[in-house]
């Protein structure tokens, strides 16, 4: 086995010393690592689940818009930062394994190392007040 | 491969009465192999090493894991820079923005010294790397990138088969929650898994530590911790605190040595020593 770049070692880190819900992934989206505040929202717990392919997060929580409607995994922020390597922005409803729905804001970023090295991304989210 | 440690005192050069056994140069470790010269740092004791250094060496490789003045102070009294006739490459670090050559030349330049970079008569070649994986003569090398402050690199060379893995500042404790129980996010573990000797920062005690977290240095302890994890065979253990006397090292040494589990060779850096690895 070979260690994480030291760039998602402290994402890591810093994710698991906050108490805002974070998401971590690397280049192809696979989820390396959520923290505390992100299981009680998604309602699973990292021990459990592990790491995770893009295809299974991006449709599990079936994210849909205001509507209704289902959205394109392509939509949501975090797998737009991963394409554009840019910072990203969005709100929309998630049902969580608890099967609530949940409106919530994402926030993602992308990790650039030195230099220039894309690594992956990291999601900040919360339960929006604008429900 | 011969290594020799010339220097392994942290942050600062110390020499005094009290610091006979030790040393109080800055980390400079060099590694031969046939008419292989490879430097790891130019601490302060990267002088003495040029002063005595074999004259038939026509080309030297200066591998420096960061910038901080201890592991580069040496460098512009190092004798054959100013020998036109030796090929000298210095590998060191990316930064986010500024090139390795602009920072270099912070410390070659006035006020701090004399003499600029470009009028060093070696014409040194200077090389960035990353997290990179690159050969000198019959090393294999990687470098990656690892927790202390500022662009900070440490290098496994592996010869054959043999691993010698050096990370003189680092701080693994820093970026894992579960320390040391998590190899995939341990900073440094690919470097160092299975070395046949590591020399690895071991700057506080435990209970200096405790107020210095972030700092970018290890206790003693949690060297031993990544050293267990890692596996390695043999391990160094360096970046000696400035204030540290012999004395203390000794002690400090004896109760890690007493309180470690698995019995692996450990030893403090020492100026002067040599190993031999096959
Ligand atoms: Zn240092
Ligand atoms: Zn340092």
């Amino acid at each position: 086995m070979s260690s994480q770049q030291i760039e998602l070692i402290l994402s890591r880190q810093l994710a698991d010393s906050l108490s805002i819900p974070v998401f971590l992934v690397d280049t192809n989206g696979t989820l390396l690592f959520y923290n505390e505040p992100a299981e009680e929202i998604l309602g699973m717990r990292y021990e459990e689940t592990g790491s995770m392919p893009p295809e299974e997060w991006s449709t599990k929580f079936q994210p849909q818009s205001n509507d209704g409607k289902i959205l394109d995994p392509s939509e949501l922020p975090l797998v737009q930062t991963l394409k554009e390597k840019t910072p990203s922005h969005g709100e929309f409803w998630i049902k969580s394994m608890n099967g609530e729905m949940l409106k919530i804001s994402v926030t993602s970023y992308p990790i650039i190392g030195r230099p220039s090295r894309f690594l992956g991304a990291v999601a900040l989210f919360w339960k929006s007040s604008n429900t | 491969m011969k290594i020799r440690i010339w220097g392994c005192r942290g942050s600062l050069p110390s020499p005094g009465p009290e610091k006979n056994i030790f040393g109080g140069n800055t980390s400079c470790v060099q590694i031969t192999h046939n008419k292989t010269c490879i430097i790891l740092d130019g601490g302060s004791g990267i002088q003495r090493l040029g002063i005595g250094i074999d004259q038939s060496i026509t080309k030297i490789d200066i591998l420096l894991t960061h910038l901080h003045i201890d592991h580069i102070m040496g460098l512009g009294f190092f004798q054959p820079f100013y020998n036109p006739n030796i090929t000298i490459n210095i590998w060191g670090p990316s930064a986010s923005k500024e090139g390795l050559q602009q920072r270099l030349r912070r410390y070659f330049s006035p006020p701090i010294f004399p003499v600029q970079l470009k009028e060093l008569p070696s014409k040194p070649n200077i090389i960035e790397i990353n997290s990179s994986q690159f050969e000198i003569d019959d090393f294999k090398i990687t470098s990656e990138y690892v927790c202390h402050p500022g662009p900070t690199v440490g290098y496994r060379l592996q010869l054959g088969d043999t691993v010698f893995t050096y990370i003189p500042d680092h701080e693994p404790a820093l970026g894992a929650s579960d320390y040391p129980n998590n190899p995939e996010w341990t900073s440094g573990y690919s470097l160092a898994k299975d070395a046949d000797l590591l020399i690895h920062d071991a700057q506080y005690k435990t209970s200096e530590y405790t107020s210095r977290v972030g700092w970018g240095h290890s206790s003693f302890a949690d060297a031993v911790k990544f050293a267990e994890l890692t596996k390695v065979k043999k391990m160094l253990l360096f970046h000696h605190d400035p204030l540290h006397t012999d004395e203390t090292l000794k002690e400090l040494f004896a109760e890690i040595y007493r309180d470690q589990h698995q019995k692996l060779e450990l030893e403090l850096a020492q100026e002067g020593n040599i190993y031999f690895l096959t």
